[in-house]
Order: structure tokens, then sequence, then C-alpha cells
């Protein structure tokens, strides 16, 4: 299990590495540079700027400094922002998005597995038909449609929730941001642990179990739940990095101070360091989660530990 | 011998979109301690069907009627938690395909165990103390070292033996197996089939053999019963039915296996195909493929009735079967 985990862990090394040099030429393609907007600068200015921040050097050659200072943990600085550095930035803004996305990931999946569980032990009734609607009706409204609906009824029209902003420690600020964070994956994973679900109680082995007279509460806990939670871990990792990378929208809806602010104002801006530093911070959170699941799926289908 | 299953009038229904569909119609049988009973017949016959009904193991859109007592107690009918009580104790099952029918993600000592906590209240180390022990019974090496293992470790014989022991462990007084070598290699076979005959000798244990093929059953079983679209068509002790078939389906069966040492120019199948449960022929549901018919086959139905004092069939021919005339 140990040796399994290492190998995925070094696996990972050459994806992160491919994916930062991506990321870095593909966001120098965009047209305009960090100096172009705002008040024009003279042009001696404008030269020692561009020589501050290396941009005069050959795309290469950035590309080296670069990855030089990320191997020795640093993001550089803000081209735009000048008295912070991209670690601060992001520092400051991480933690709310982290905790935004965590509530919504455990909502989400609790409320999904529950949904998925209780669709597939009612199979073809109506606990089965209500559920599966509302998925359909979770997955297929888009985020800013769903954050601007609940903004209107709960927070407008009936005032029982703040619309947007953010008071420290106030719950009720996030219930509508978590809300919207969280159906559409609680939707999926319905839908996927339904699915398995059904899946499993229909297998040979499911079977066996019923011959040898467990009872219903056994079968369910020890023989269907692990089985059918494979697919449904396999989606949580990728679930979650759409979770905190989703809430870069419903935090500009929403007004949260978290970092889709700066990655977004940061993309307008230009700002190369910024916005490479909040790729790579997400590219590490994805990576990390799908580590962890890896070895999660191991635990659960022990094929996968001999492969 | 007492007799430790009674079937009576047995019936298992599908419920399908827009219709309903009679696996098996009308069947009796019983099955007497310790003896073996081969339940034969061609996919579709109903003889699946027929035990899954008995082990309340049907699909959620199949119903079963009619009596099977087990001592004093109709299996049919019986709600889960009730029949929880006598599965995998008094009654048994082992399905044809090992691969599937283990759960690949639990070591099998867990799977194995489990039986012996439910039913006998065992604690883990004297279940497992059990569980070992069987294992080395049904010729499992490094038994300790197999309980710990996962179902995919293990080839399908091998896996096979663990649905054996697990079957067993409680010493059941029926033990069902449902075409138990179909998916094995043929030189598993028949060591698998040794071993059931001396677990269940050792046991007491009643074994019911369903298998389509009638070369597991000649060695094996006591008594025999052919089932055609979802009926008991012949039944009797094996010796009799093998060498004096009475229903020309049955002799249609004998006709169609190959014999080591015998060796013949072609094989003699039975023409045509078995019938669809949802559109059984008028009359005798056989005789579309039966070269002894006559009118009386196309409008009736032949009932069950005994031949002589120990066999049965359900026949309106009454003359000599002459092999030959079947195909």
């Amino acid at each position: 299990m140990l040796g399994y985990a290492l190998r995925r862990v070094l696996s990972a090394l050459p994806i992160a590495l491919i994916a930062i040099t991506v990321c870095f030429f593909i966001l120098r393609l965009a047209p305009g540079g960090p100096f172009d907007t705002g008040r024009q600068l003279p042009p001696d200015t404008l030269a020692n700027l561009r020589a501050h921040y290396n941009l005069d050097q050959p795309l290469f050659m950035q590309y080296l400094i670069y990855l030089g200072r990320l191997f020795q943990g640093d993001l550089g600085p803000s081209m735009v922002f000048d008295d912070f550095s991209v670690a601060e930035m992001l520092a400051i803004g991480l933690p709310f998005t982290m905790m935004l996305g965590f509530s919504a990931f455990t909502v989400a999946t609790l409320v999904g597995l529950v949904a998925g569980a209780v669709a597939a032990m009612n199979q073809n009734h109506w606990p089965d038909y209500v559920l599966v609607a509302l998925v359909m009706v979770g997955l297929v409204i888009p985020n800013f449609l769903m954050g601007s609906l609940l903004q209107l009824v709960f927070g407008v029209y009936l005032d029982w929730f703040p619309a947007g902003g953010y008071v420290p420690g106030s719950i009720p600020h996030l219930i509508l941001p978590i809300t919207v964070l969280a159906l559409p994956h609680a939707g999926r994973i319905a839908r996927l642990t339904r699915g398995s679900m059904i899946e499993v109680l229909g297998t040979n082995y499911v079977r066996t179990a019923r011959s040898k007279g467990l009872g219903a509460r056994l079968i369910l806990v020890r023989h269907a739940i692990k089985p059918a939670l494979i697919p449904v871990v396999s989606y949580l990792g990728p679930g979650l990095s759409y979770l905190l990378t989703g809430s870069l929208v419903v935090e500009q809806i929403f007004a949260l101070p978290g970092i889709g602010k700066y990655f977004i104002t940061g993309a307008l801006n230009r700002d190369y360091g910024l916005v490479l530093g909040t790729t790579i911070l997400y590219l590490f959170i994805i990576l990390v989660l799908n580590l962890i699941v890896d070895v999660i799926y191991a635990w659960l289908d022990p094929k996968v530990r001999f492969r | 011998m007492a007799d430790v299953l009674v079937v009576d009038g047995l019936d298992v229904t599908f419920e399908l979109h827009e219709s309903e569909v009679k696996a098996v119609s009308n069947l009796d049988f019983s099955l007497a301690e310790g003896e073996t009973l081969a339940v034969v017949g061609e996919s579709g016959s109903g003889k699946s069907q027929a035990f899954l009904s008995i082990m309340g193991l049907l699909a959620r859109n199949g119903r079963a009627s009619g009596r099977a007592m087990m001592g004093d107690v109709n299996l049919i009918g019986l709600p889960p938690s009730e029949l929880d009580r006598y599965r995998g104790k008094d009654i048994a099952m082992i399905f044809q395909d090992p691969m599937t029918s283990l759960n690949p993600s639990l070591r099998l000592r867990t799977q194995l165990a489990e039986v012996l906590v439910r039913h006998q209240g065992y604690d883990n180390d004297k279940a497992y103390r059990a569980v070992i022990e069987m294992l080395e019974r049904v010729g499992i090496p490094e038994p300790v070292k197999r309980a710990n293992a996962y179902p995919h470790e293990l080839s399908g014989g091998m896996r096979q033996r663990v649905m054996i022991a697990m079957a067993l462990l409680c010493r059941p007084k029926i033990l069902i197996a449902d075409e138990p070598t179909t998916a094995l290699d043929v030189t598993v076979q028949a060591q698998m089939l040794d071993l059931f005959k001396t677990l269940t000798n050792d046991f007491g244990t009643a074994l019911v053999l369903i298998t389509h093929d009638l070369g597991v059953v000649a060695g094996v079983a006591d008594r025999m019963m052919v089932m055609y679209g979802g009926r008991c068509i012949e039944k009797g002790p094996t010796d009799n039915l093998f060498y004096d078939p009475r229903h020309p389906y049955t002799l249609g069966l004998l006709h169609s296996t190959p014999h080591v040492g015998k060796r013949a120019a072609r094989l003699d199948p039975i023409q045509g195909l078995p019938p669809s449960l949802e559109h059984l022929p008028k009359g005798c549901a056989f005789h579309p493929r039966c070269a002894f018919r006559f009118e009386r086959c196309f409008e009736e139905r032949p009932p069950l009735l005994p031949v002589e004092d120990v066999r049965e069939k359900a026949c309106w021919y009454q003359g000599e079967l002459k092999y030959g005339k079947v195909a």
C-alpha cells in the first residue's frame, strides 16, 4: 500500500512540470501585457519595469528563471500590485476559498450519497422519481444563474439570507454560496451512487450474500457499500477540484473575499505572475486530491494495488 | 428416509412490461435426506428459477406461489427476514459462476466467517478456526494464506471450492448447486463432483444438482428430474432414466450427449429450439420437436403420471421409444 502511494507521488511530478510549462506559454500567447492598461508610461520607465520583471529576456529564458524560482518555493512578485508577492496575495485569499470549497464538498458528498442510496433502494418508486427529478434540476442550471436566482428569491424577496458580501464568522452569509456550489455536485454524486448501488445490488455476489441469510442491513453495510463507492470516489477528487475552481465564479457573484477575486482581476490585468501562481496552486491541489483518491481507491478495490 | 424438502404446486411467474411469463408451472417433487437429485433441462426450462424461488432469490419482477416445505416451514412466500433464519444454515446454494459470486472487495475469511457468526453465534476467533478447517476439507492448499486472500487471487476452481466451503459451513440439510461445474475446466469438473459427493455424504446433506450436462449426472445422482418449458416431464431413478428413457425428450437429451469411449459418427441433436416461455406451444410443449407426436399432443397437455412404481412421465405416447426416430 505504501509502495503504491509512493509510485503515485513520483508519477505526479512529470505531470506537474508539463502543466506548468503549458500554462506558462499559453499565458504569454494572450495579447497585451501587464503594463498596457492604466496610464501611459514613459518609454524609459516601461523599459525599466520590463527589465525588473525580466520581461526583456527571451521567452525561454523567462521560463527557466520562473522555474528556477518555483523550485525554491517562490511564486514571484505580482506585476500589478507591486506591494505584494503572489504568495502573499494567495495566502490572504486561500483560507476563505478552501473553507468555502470544503464546506460545499462536505455538504454535496453527504447529500449526494444519502440521496443516491435512498433512490437506489426505492428503485422505480416515488422517492426514486422525486430524487432523480431534483438531481436533473441541480445539474442543468449553471451556477451563475442558480446564484442569481437564489440571491433574488432568498436574499431579496424573502430576505432570509444576505444576498452577498461576507462578515468574518457569519454563517448566514455562507449558506447561499455553499448551496449554489454544492448543488450540481450533490446531483452528480447522487446519480453516480444510485447507478452503482443498483448495479451492485444486482450482482452475483450480493445474491450470494442473500443466499447466506445475512439480512438486509449487513448485506448493505458489508457487501454493497464498498464496491458501490468505487465510481463515486473516483469522481470525488476531480469533483473537489471543480468545487474549488468553480468557487471563483461563485465568489464573484456573492462578492466574497477568496482567491477568485485575484484570479479574475489578475487575468484581466495580464498579471502573469498572479495568474500563473493561482494556476499552480490549483494544480497542486488537484494533484494532491487525485493522489488521495488513488490511495482510497486501492483500499476499496484490492485489485488496484497489484497493478 | 425422511424427506427434507417437499415441493408441491410450485409456480414462478415474471412480470414483464405488458405480459406475464410463467417460468415454472405446477412443479412437485421431494428430496430425501442425504440423497442427490439431478435437475436436468435446457436453458429456459425453469430449472434454476424453481430453486432460486425456493431460496427467495428471484429477481424483483418474479413471484412464486405454491409450497416448498422444509419440515413445518413453507419457504415460499416467507418474508426475507424470516427466510434469513434458514438460508445459509439449513438450505444453502452454490452458483454457476465462481468468478463473480464472491465479493471482490472482501477477504475470503470475512465472507466465510460471517456465515457462522450469523447462524451459529460463533465469535470471530471460533468462526475463523472453523473456516480454516473447512477450507482444508474442500482441498484448498495453504488455507491460512488463502483465507486472507481476495477472490481475484484465486483460480476459478479454487473459488468454486471456496463457495462449496461457504455453503457447507453450517452443515445444511439441503445444498442446491446450480450448474456448479459449467464454468470450470473439464479437468477440474471431475474433482469438483468428487468433492460434492464426499462432503454431502459426510455431512448427510441432500444435494440438488442443477445441470444441462448429463455426463455430470451419471455418476453422481440418485434420482433425476427432467424439465422442459417450466414443467417436469420425466422423473425417476437415474439408472432407469439413463438406460430406459420413457419421454422422447429424455431420449433426445441422451442422444445429444457425447460418450467417452463410444465413437459415434456424429451426434444426434434434438431438432429445433427450446420454446420461448412467452409463447409455449399448445398441448404438449415439446410436440413441435417430437418425432413421436400424434393428434392428441397438439391439443392436450399430458399430465405427469406414474409409469412404474418409481417413475413418472408426462407424455401421451405409450409405445416403445426407438432411437433413430428422434432426429
